[in-house]
């Protein structure tokens, strides 16, 4: 999910004291001197579970779907952001960020943490794993066993998490194409995850139980001059199979959508650009700007025509830079819940 | 002849105040000056005690011109020979009654005997006093007796009763001829009564700016 | 009716277009007077805020015992829930003298604070890093040309401040620790209490704005009350004006009422007059308030900056709400200035004969009330002088004694001029202490704002010439070395030493660390045993033996705010930061300083504190020398010139702050004797009007006018003469005031008082001017009068 890393470079430069066209000029635009993905390189666990310093941009994403025992639904946010100032892949050198949300049927809840690097506020290690911005943590044996925890001034969450499957690499053996250029990051998920835990919102303490994904992702190289943002979804369909796709929007051409079908044994297999098809069908106004939160999702290969609703559209992130990310549940061929981020909705 | 005045005239820009007037005073001699008002009559006091210097003519003041005078001259005069009784603010305010009266005397340099004119004036329990509680009678004999304190040849008076009531106005009126009569001055009176000037020596009317016997 | 009413009572300044000048003159400067120092006031506030609010207008975490927080601590904290920011807070040494330097985190910087709000057009790269950009108001970056492109300009900021990145701070600082951590207002749901996970950490308000605001109120009250003086003094020019305009349309009114004007009707009509006239002369009396404001402020920022170490801008913004208030204080000040004779005029009878007013009469009993009201001054201020203490207690004894004097003034007047008119031989002097007498209601106001001008002219300056003639002399014995020189680094300090050995008489080393010594921040030095202090060390009081104790290494000096805000003496044990104690050998003075001060034995201070500045030294050269030891400082050893400061530059420098310090209340003595020369201008024009009945008698009665006219310029000499006079010993009183309580109060030193008769003579001198020149022109126009206009008195009503 390259086009996250669009976000977390902007995420960066505009920090709002630092509000400027140029941003983070040296860092955005450029991938000078940093690693470049591979298509030859193989994950290797748990190392890669750890930062790579080396390359500008790295993630640990985490989206649930909760539901509490009276069937109602929330959506939770855990996401850690590294980001190099430069490739000296010192620890002085990197800027954490932190971003945490709960959506609910009260409204959308959610925080935004940054961290330098060395002051022992954020980082993450591989064995035993551990992904931390202050407080909030990902943290267990290794990422497939983990305690999740955020938490902001008005609300809480304190999860387990718990998978057996390998985890999937995404595009070619997990090396993730952006473009037709060739823009690419290296990428793999966990989206098999069980959920059981609690959730503290101003109505108070609410436990729950669900399933959850994972996306680790990290690059160097930014979106071409012209993409314009995003709209990802990962889907949990009902008969246990998962599907991730992108659509990154240019604002010259046609979008360039990917994606990959997950079989429900953990297999992928990778999305030719433009097989799926991802169309807006239903907007709404979140915070003063249209926003699509229903979408007709096709893939012929796979009989599959859905439409994609968001179960809490006004779940907006007013962070440094803001986006939306929230809960879906979707119908047609097939039925299911997942999660959907779009940005460049400006 | 104490005082001599001649073919007096004096102009007040196309106005002519005083054409042509002459008249004289004898030691001792009370004269009342009448005329109606605007008729020059203050005028030509003011000029006699060279206060205000005429246009034409000549006022002789016990033998000496006053055209010959220049003002430190005349204001010397003024001290020395002449006693003047205006209508009203004669005193000098911050100064006590027993201060104004001797004040003229002081200034010219001669002795007076206080309490024989406090008196004489019946003004014995005012004497430390200042003029402002005094009542208008009250402060007109404190004038007339500053006037005569200091003996001099002349005493002038500008309607010394003008801010009198009758009864009042009659004594001081007087007291001045008489105060006048005690110390040999010579006395010029200008009023417009003619009740009151009727008790001078003699009188003299003034219309238009020219004496009429 | 109405209109035509207005118009009849505004033709009379088309008739007198110089007393309506008078008027608005005088209520301008009276508010402009206000208005700007009002502004002075407003500004500097205003920069102290500013400063607040980016030292941290948030509740902070500080270590309780004083030390810095460690890097550790701070990721523990965090880790536990707490938002917080670090912040890293010294001082720079900049090309033109010191800035305090600020570290800060901008990734973890509340978005609510002003900080952050002052980086929005800052680039976060060029910020970060320990080579990071330094932000500063235009004005500070000119006295940080040494750091170069550094530097970045940024509207806004506070003066005298720079911020840098938390990694730039500490590598300029040379520390790794924190000084504060700097509370989000926004905490998360739950966290670990402090005490479990970092016990020696606390809580506490942000009070560096607290500490400016309080070591400054003085200094603001101070200008306040020059103020109000000023305000004071210029309504009695008010008070003359408006008496002056009312007293020679008493016929209008006359004429107006006698016509069938109702009475409220007319003062209706005046009260509007008024206003507008208050709303010209407030608008006009607000600009030159603001040019006032702007020529001081510069002074004034100079003052603070020279006492307190607080910095304000050098320019001024001024909000409506000042503007307003100008115009409310012109308006009040007319309003009490037009208030008595409103009330005449409400009661003026249309008919009622024209008498001279019974000024006599009335000042008697006016002249008893004052010593009423003078006496119950007297007691409140010396009640609160000497019952309440305090900094307020001592400017209310201060306002007390002036208000008293003031009051007392016409009485004491009254019996020196009885005196000489009782000792007067000759008639036409009598006359002239009698009349002089009598004046004395008419001018006493303006008097008596000559008193109070007078009186705090010689205070003020017997107050600075003294603390000038104490400072120089202290000075001469603080300063005693020949050269002060700091290393660039303490790595470089050994070879410095050794470079020195042979060429200086003794290297003494000034070592120091800040701490909070007793509750309040302090400054805590090293000296060795030397002859040098020894002989100059200006001591105030000590124990026997005090030097032989130091030179063991026993016991501390304290500096004498220090000694009187404690109430330690000599022999005294003093608590010091780190947990022990030790006995107070002596306290000596220190003047210019806000803070207080401890000196210990350099072995003490060594083995007590770890954290200490260790390269500033002074150095004893003889005379000669001096140059030749510099030379080879900065050739052969290579230290930077301005590392090097010599004995005579800080002196000269020192003595220039002094004087720039004090320039402001020179400046507003002299425009407060200024307008006390006015109020006496406005007086004896007011009193001219009314001096007619007076002299008309004594001029028919044989005195010339020049001779009454050269005694109306006497009198006016005569009268400042005896004001100025007893202006002596009330400004002497106020001198000591300000040396023994004010001071000991607002800065914690006590000055002894030197006496300044050259100045007084000189006061004198301008007194004299100041009342002649208002006297001559009154005066001439009495001598050149129209004979006409004085016989007139005789024969026609006023």
């Amino acid at each position: 999910m390259n086009a996250k890393a669009f976000l977390f470079v902007f995420a960066v430069a505009f920090l709002p004291f630092l509000a400027s066209a140029q941003g983070f000029a040296g860092l955005g635009q450029s991938s000078d001197g940093f690693a470049l993905p591979d298509p030859d390189t193989r994950f290797s666990f748990p190392d890669d579970h750890g930062p790579h310093p080396n390359f500008r941009i790295e993630w640990w994403y985490v989206t649930a779907n909760l539901r509490d025992k009276d069937g109602v639904d929330y959506g939770v946010q855990w996401t850690l952001f590294r980001n190099a100032m430069t490739p000296s892949g010192t620890d002085a050198d990197q800027i954490w960020m932190g971003h945490a949300a709960v959506s609910g049927p009260d409204g959308h809840y959610f925080d935004e943490r940054f961290s330098r690097g060395g002051s022992g506020t954020a980082g993450v290690s591989s064995e035993p794993f551990e992904a931390f911005i202050d407080e909030w943590v990902m943290t267990g044996s290794d990422p497939n066993n983990v305690r999740l925890h955020a938490q902001g001034s008005d609300f809480s969450y304190d999860l387990s998490l718990q998978a057996s499957n390998e985890f999937v690499p995404q595009g070619a053996n997990g090396f993730s194409a952006k473009s037709h250029e060739g823009l690419a990051s290296h990428y793999y998920s966990q989206p098999f995850y069980k959920i059981s835990g609690t959730v503290i919102l101003p109505s108070g303490e609410i436990s729950v139980t669900g399933r959850g994904w994972l996306d680790r992702e990290w690059s160097s190289q930014p979106l071409s001059p012209t993409q314009t943002g995003w709209d990802w979804i990962s889907l949990h369909l009902d008969g246990g199979d998962k599907m991730m796709g992108y659509r990154l929007r240019d604002e010259t051409g046609p979008a360039y959508t990917v994606g990959t079908w997950i079989s429900r044994d953990g297999t992928p297999t990778p999305f030719v650009p433009g097989e799926l098809t991802m169309t807006p069908i239903e907007w709404a106004s979140v915070a003063d700007r249209d926003v699509p939160v229903g979408w007709r999702v096709t893939l012929p290969k796979r009989d599959l025509a859905i439409q994609v609703e968001a179960i809490y559209p006004q779940s907006w992130m007013s962070t440094a830079v803001p986006y939306w990310e929230g809960p879906v549940s979707f119908d047609g061929t097939h039925k299911g819940i997942g999660y959907l981020e779009m940005t460049g909705y400006e | 002849m104490l005082l001599d005045v001649q073919n007096l005239s004096k102009r007040f820009e196309a106005v002519t105040i005083l054409d042509g007037v002459s008249l004289s005073l004898a030691i001792g001699e009370s004269v009342a000056l009448t005329g109606e008002s605007g008729s020059g009559k203050s005028t030509l006091l003011h000029i006699i005690a060279g206060l205000e210097p005429a246009d034409g003519g000549e006022v002789t003041v016990d033998g000496i011109a006053l055209s010959t005078l220049k003002d430190a001259g005349r204001a010397r005069l003024r001290r020395d020979d002449i006693g003047i009784v205006f209508q009203q603010f004669n005193l000098i305010p911050s100064l006590n009654i027993a201060q104004n009266l001797l004040f003229q005397a002081r200034l010219a340099g001669r002795d007076a005997n206080l309490s024989a004119l406090a008196e004489q004036l019946g003004l014995s329990e005012h004497l430390s006093k200042y003029p402002e509680q005094l009542s208008g009678g009250q402060q007109q004999r404190v004038a007339i007796g500053r006037a005569i304190a200091a003996r001099p040849k002349l005493v002038l008076a500008d309607e010394p009763t003008g801010n009198l009531d009758e009864t009042t106005g009659d004594a001081v009126f007087d007291l001045l001829l008489q105060s006048a009569k005690e110390t040999g001055a010579g006395l010029l009176i200008v009023t417009h009564s003619e009740r009151l000037a009727s008790r001078s020596n003699r009188r003299l009317h003034l219309r238009q700016g020219r004496i009429q016997q | 009716m109405t209109a035509a009413a207005l118009h009849a009572l505004l033709s009379h300044w088309r008739r007198k277009p110089f007393q309506l000048v008078t008027l608005v003159l005088g209520l301008a400067l009276a508010t402009a007077l206000w208005a700007g120092v009002q502004a002075i006031n407003a500004e500097a506030r205003k920069s102290y805020d500013d400063a607040a609010n980016v030292l941290g207008g948030s509740q902070v975490i500080v270590d309780s015992a004083g030390a810095q927080i460690a890097p550790d601590a701070y990721a523990t904290l965090r880790r536990n829930g707490w938002k917080v920011s670090p912040i890293v807070d010294g001082w720079v040494a900049g090309s033109e003298g010191r800035v305090r330097l600020l570290g800060i985190d901008p990734l973890t910087l509340s978005p609510g604070t002003p900080t952050r709000g002052a980086l929005e057009d800052i680039e976060l790269t060029d910020f970060l890093g320990s080579q990071g950009r330094i932000l500063t108001s235009p004005a500070t970056a000119t006295r940080l040309e040494n750091f170069g492109a550094r530097v970045q300009k940024v509207e806004g900021l506070a003066p005298g401040l720079a911020l840098v990145d938390l990694s730039g701070a500490a590598a300029l600082l040379e520390q790794s620790g924190y000084d504060r951590l700097e509370l989000d207002p926004e905490q998360p749901l739950s966290q670990t209490p402090l005490k479990e996970i970092a016990p020696s950490l606390i809580i506490k308000a942000p009070d560096s704005a607290g500490d400016l605001a309080r070591l400054t109120d003085s200094f603001h009250l101070n200008l306040t009350a020059f103020g109000l003086l000023s305000f004071a003094v210029g309504l009695f020019i008010v008070n003359g004006a408006v008496g002056l305009a009312f007293e020679q349309r008493r016929p209008v009114f006359r004429t107006l009422r006698a016509l069938g004007v109702p009475a409220r009707n007319l003062v209706f009509l005046l009260v509007v007059e008024l206003l507008i006239l208050a709303l010209i002369a407030g608008a006009i009396g607000v600009v030159l308030g603001y040019f006032i404001a702007a020529f001081l402020l510069p002074d004034v920022a100079a003052t603070l900056r020279g006492l307190y170490g607080a910095t304000i801008d050098g320019a001024l913004t001024l909000s409506p709400l000042w503007w307003l208030s100008g115009l409310a204080i012109a308006i009040l000040g007319t309003a009490l200035a037009a208030l008595t004779h409103l009330v005449q005029v409400a009661r003026l009878k249309p008919l009622a004969a024209a008498q001279p007013r019974a000024w006599a009469l009335a000042s008697e009993s006016v002249m008893r009330m004052q010593l009423i009201v003078a006496t119950l001054c007297l007691a409140t201020s010396l009640f609160a002088g000497l019952v309440g203490g305090g900094l307020v207690g001592g400017f209310v004894l201060l306002a007390g004694l002036l208000l008293t004097a003031a009051l007392a003034l016409p009485t004491a007047l009254s019996i020196i001029l009885r005196g000489a008119e009782r000792l007067s031989r000759g008639v036409l002097s009598e006359w002239f202490w009698a009349d002089t007498r009598q004046q004395l209601p008419g001018l006493s106001l303006a008097l008596m704002a000559l008193l109070l001008a007078l009186a705090a002219n010689i205070g003020v300056g017997t107050m600075v010439g003294s603390f000038r003639l104490t400072f120089t002399g202290w000075l001469d014995q603080r300063l005693a070395s020949e050269l002060y020189v700091t290393a660039e680094s303490e790595a470089e300090v050994t070879d410095l030493i050794a470079f020195l050995e042979p060429r200086t008489d003794a290297i003494l080393p000034i070592w120091h660390t800040d701490a909070e010594v007793l509750g309040a921040p302090a400054e805590i030095y090293g000296i060795v045993d030397h002859p040098t202090y020894r002989e100059n060390w200006p001591l105030l009081s000590a124990l026997p033996n005090v030097w032989d104790r130091i030179a063991i290494g026993e016991g501390a000096l304290i500096n004498e705010q220090l000694g009187r805000r404690e109430d330690i003496a000599p022999g005294d044990v003093i608590a010091m930061p780190g947990g022990w104690e030790t006995e107070v050998l002596g306290v000596y003075s220190d003047y210019g300083n806000p803070m207080g001060q401890v000196i210990l034995p350099t072995s003490t201070l060594t083995t007590r504190y770890s954290d200490i500045d260790r390269t500033d030294f002074g150095l004893r050269v003889s005379r000669g020398n001096v140059d030749a030891v510099r030379t080879s400082l900065t050739e052969d050893f290579g230290l930077p010139a301005e590392n090097i400061i010599d004995q005579a530059s800080i002196k000269s420098f020192s003595i220039d702050v002094f004087d720039r310090t004090f320039a402001v209340s020179a400046a507003l003595n002299v425009l407060t004797l200024a307008v006390a020369g006015f109020a006496i201008l406005t007086s004896l024009l007011t009193i001219a009007a009314m001096r007619l009945p007076q002299l008309a008698p004594i001029w028919a009665l044989g005195i010339p006018r020049h001779i009454l006219a050269r005694a109306e310029l006497i009198r006016a000499l005569i009268l400042a003469a005896v004001t100025f006079v007893l202006a002596v010993p009330v400004g002497l009183l106020l001198a000591w005031v300000l040396l023994a309580v004010i001071n000991v109060e607002a800065f914690g030193w006590r000055l002894p008082m030197h006496f300044f008769p050259a100045d007084w003579a000189w006061l004198a001198l301008l007194s004299l001017l100041a009342a002649g020149l208002a006297s001559l022109w009154p005066a001439r126009r009495l001598a050149t009068r129209p004979p006409a206009d004085l016989i007139r008195v005789f024969s026609h009503e006023r």
